[in-house]
């Protein structure tokens, strides 16, 4: 009884009309990734302060990440970004072809970002560089190369989780658009989803200078 | 879309019948229920472990368990009290059935996401319960490290419990920012707002900024504990007071999701029960907002003798005073309102001056124990855990019972004894006070907090306590059972048996399953009695 | 002011090319990659580029240009709220006595 046909513009039965549950809905997505801001916040914090009080540790840890993974990554996610919201662009346009497309391309990105991030993961583990008191790199100068590590592990993810929630929920939209739910006047799923996977990215154009890029 | 003839036999509760159309419900008003039913079992629990507690305490050195359950009991009691009654307790069942009500909303703004936060919650506290059988917690509720890191890893059961009822937490308060923006009914503008939803408001902000801290904080203990990743280990190069630091960003304005709600029930008890329109509407609602704002600015005064610096403790002694600014505004303003108002002695009214007595003991109290240099005195003795249960309890629990009893009739469509009702608030408040007035003299003559022993020379004083609390623990059976036998036999209510003015008693008792049988329309303001 | 607001699409593709192009400023910049150095400036370019990038994103590709100011409101809360937790635990690690520093 709370299936609502939205593609005839209907709406839940607590609005007034379905502008309102669109803004509605928004409003709430804008509430939570606040809080996703203040989650991954933290981490940052600690980012900072570890850094002030170890420089030479970070300069060293951030050797022995290849920015090049980090850079390819940040065109990959920005790329993604920027597909997702041709997703919704083509959605206005009630263009359900082109906008699963675009859904599906944002969707290989995060495929491509989370196998870079792999194959960075897999080599580093090889290499001993893992977190705290885990670590076993013979070679490390400073004597908490590990607490870098921890650092990085906890951000890249915690990112990283929050990429392979989000390439579920592109499924989930890609599996409605397909079936023709998106229109113009109904599209708050990809918004919504959207606001998220631009949230990841945005997180990640942080997190590429602050991990790869230190002097 | 409305048929033609209104069924008013058909309400809420009778709507959709069968235990699966409760637990899939969407229906704020049943998620309410659902989130009182929960409350209620946990708050039983919680207050059995106080009562073992205060009963091992009775006597110096063992009484009835030994010192590793002392501090299980002691952990578990804290992390139910707080985790799952006082946070819970007034935003999610209270809040969920009057804020749509109270708005002339049909529902929340998002029903799934509320139904959601409510199976957050449950399995939050299973998993946290389920650390019992694995050697438990005894850390108390705080997790301070290094202590937490090296301790049992039944703590980490605890903290994933605490992480996931965490998510129920800023569920909720996401929905309630949303639902007061988006669905006031029309001509209802923020100052047309009644006060509890301006105290839900405040709460609901304090929940969507604060918590995600706590939600990394406990993540990174997790990780700690399970990996060793040295965050808060000195020896990796990590900082423990950065731990307390993260903690209580969240801990301490969590403080304020237990009050402001409450103060929120404890303006609307007010002027109802005292006939008169509230004195100074705006000053208490801008003060809600403004307690919501500086409780993140006073964190440090938790960290005083931790290892804290100087600097940072000065700041925050001075900041944590401010506090009392806009919390002394709503207190006088209510005193202001029932001057020469035409008073009635009901149990929800009775259980409001209880309240303003009680907070008021623990306010001052608070600001005693903000100036730094006699917290280095107070800090982790017992003249602390009267000072927060004087707040927690005498302010939040009186609070939850007044607003219980006052919405009572509107939830259930039934009357309770008011005399039953009376006689536990009585046993309560004498009780409490019983209970933890002598900690204040204990902790000030230097008796430490979480211990499981004491010296002889504090036992008289910790009977007298312990005493007290099992009054308390009657007036609460008492309370109970004037719940249970309202329910079962209380006569019907009308629709609006105190007379007041919200929006919520303009609906039939108990209200049908869309709120309202026409939408209504706001023209003035929500304290209209003279 | 409808509530679905339409962007033309060139506008989505050249944020797309100034953030690629952003990227690699960031990358040119960087010390370990091009040696380039500014001293203690290095991190404040590093990060003035990466919060150009966050507002592109955050304007067009998040709509706040076009959108209801209200979540304007609530990211620049959320920042402020975060400024906070890390000024606070700054001040307390800077005046912390020294002994407490141990590596």
């Amino acid at each position: 009884m709370n299936t609502v046909n939205r593609t005839a513009g209907e709406y839940a039965h607590h609005f007034e009309n379905a502008d309102h549950e669109f803004e509605t809905s928004k409003f709430g997505i804008w509430l939570f990734l606040c809080t996703e801001v203040l989650m991954f916040g933290g981490l940052f914090v600690a980012y900072f302060l570890f850094s002030n009080l170890y420089p030479e540790t970070f300069v060293e840890g951030a050797k022995y990440l290849d920015w090049k993974y980090g850079a390819i990554n940040t065109a990959v996610l920005l790329l993604s970004s920027f597909t997702m919201v041709l997703g919704i662009y083509y959605a206005q346009n009630n263009n359900t072809k082109k906008c699963v497309t675009s859904l599906s391309i944002t969707l290989v990105c995060g495929f491509i970002f989370m196998f870079i991030k792999y194959l960075e993961y897999a080599h580093k583990i090889e290499m001993g560089l893992l977190p705290g008191e885990m670590f076993s790199f013979a070679e490390a100068q400073s004597s908490n190369l590990g607490l870098y590590f921890s650092v990085y592990y906890m951000m890249t993810g915690l990112h990283g989780s929050h990429v392979l929630v989000g390439m579920g929920l592109i499924f989930w939209c890609i599996l409605r658009a397909r079936k023709g739910e998106f229109n113009s006047k109904y599209y708050t799923p990809i918004e919504c989803v959207g606001l998220f996977w631009h949230l990841v990215d945005l997180i990640w154009i942080y997190l590429f200078p602050l991990l790869y890029l230190i002097d | 879309m409305s048929s033609a003839v209104i069924d008013k036999s058909k309400n809420y509760i009778n709507h959709e019948k069968g235990l699966w159309s409760w637990l899939t419900t969407l229906d704020h008003k049943r998620i309410g229920i659902l989130y009182m039913i929960t409350v209620m079992a946990f708050f039983l629990i919680g207050g059995i472990f106080a009562m073992l507690i205060r009963t091992e305490l009775f006597t110096a050195g063992k009484t009835i368990v030994d010192a590793a359950q002392y501090n299980q009991l002691m952990t578990f009691h804290g992390a139910i009290m707080v985790f799952m009654v006082i946070i819970p307790g007034i935003p999610a069942f209270l809040g969920n059935f009057f804020l749509p009500l109270q708005l002339g909303a049909k529902d929340v703004a998002f029903p799934r996401v509320n139904l959601m936060s409510w199976y957050c919650l449950i399995v939050g506290a299973a998993i946290s319960f389920f650390s019992l059988f694995y050697h438990g917690a005894d850390t108390g509720w705080t997790f301070y490290t290094p202590y937490s890191i090296k301790t049992d890893n039944g703590t980490i059961l605890l903290v994933l419990g605490a992480f996931v009822m965490g998510f129920s937490s800023i569920l909720t308060g996401l929905n309630f920012i949303a639902t007061t923006h988006r669905l006031r009914a029309p001509g209802m503008g923020f100052f047309e707002m009644p006060l509890f939803v301006w105290g839900l408001y405040s709460t609901a902000i304090i929940q969507v900024i604060a918590t995600p801290v706590l939600a990394i904080t406990l993540l990174l203990l997790a990780a700690e504990k399970t990996m060793g990743i040295g965050f808060f280990d000195p020896a990796l190069g990590g900082d423990p007071v950065l731990f307390q630091h993260f903690f209580w960003f969240y801990s301490h304005p969590a403080v304020y999701i237990m009050i402001l709600p409450a103060m929120g029930i404890i303006s609307e008890l007010i002027t109802t029960y005292s006939r008169k329109v509230i004195f100074g509407y705006k000053a208490i609602a801008f003060s809600s907002v403004g307690i919501a704002a500086v409780s993140f600015f006073v964190w440090g005064h938790h960290m005083f003798v931790s290892g804290q610096s100087e600097v940072a403790g000065v700041i925050f002694s001075f900041l944590t005073m401010l506090v009392g600014v806009p919390t002394a505004i709503k207190t006088f303003n209510w005193v202001a309102t029932m001057y020469k108002g035409s008073i009635q002695f009901q149990s929800p009214m009775l259980y409001a001056m209880g309240f303003l007595f009680l907070f008021t003991i623990g306010g001052v109290t608070g600001v005693m124990l903000a100036t730094m240099a006699a917290d280095v005195h107070f800090h982790d003795t017992y003249f602390v855990v009267a000072h927060f249960h004087y707040v927690m309890v005498g302010g939040t629990l009186m609070a939850i019972m007044g607003g219980i009893y006052h919405w009572f009739p509107k939830m259930f469509g039934k009357m309770y004894s008011e005399l039953g009702a009376q006689l536990s608030f009585a046993f309560i408040f004498v009780g409490f006070n019983v209970t933890f007035f002598p900690q204040f003299i204990l902790g000030a003559q230097g008796m430490p907090r979480r211990y499981f022993d004491y010296l002889p020379a504090f036992e008289p004083l910790n009977q007298i306590s312990s005493v007290g609390s099992w009054t308390i623990g009657v007036g609460f059976l008492i309370g109970l059972w004037v719940i249970i036998h309202g329910l079962l036999r209380g006569e019907k209510a009308p629709d609006n048996p105190w007379g007041a003015k919200t929006l919520e008693w303009q609906t039939t008792s108990p209200p049908p399953h869309e709120n309202f049988y026409d939408q209504p329309k706001v023209t003035g303001g929500p304290y209209e009695y003279r | 002011m409808s509530a679905h607001n339409i962007v033309p699409f060139h506008v989505y593709r050249n944020v797309l090319l100034a953030l690629l192009a952003l990227t690699v400023l960031t990358v040119l910049v960087a010390k370990p990659v091009s040696g380039f150095d500014a001293g203690i400036f290095n991190f404040v370019i590093a990060m003035a580029i990466a919060s150009v990038k966050a507002g592109l994103v955050l304007a067009f590709f998040m709509q706040l240009k076009y959108d209801n100011k209200l979540f304007l409101v609530i990211i620049v809360s959320t920042v402020f709220f975060l400024a906070l937790l890390f000024g606070i635990c700054t001040i307390d690690i800077l005046t912390r006595p020294a002994l407490t520093s141990t590596l």
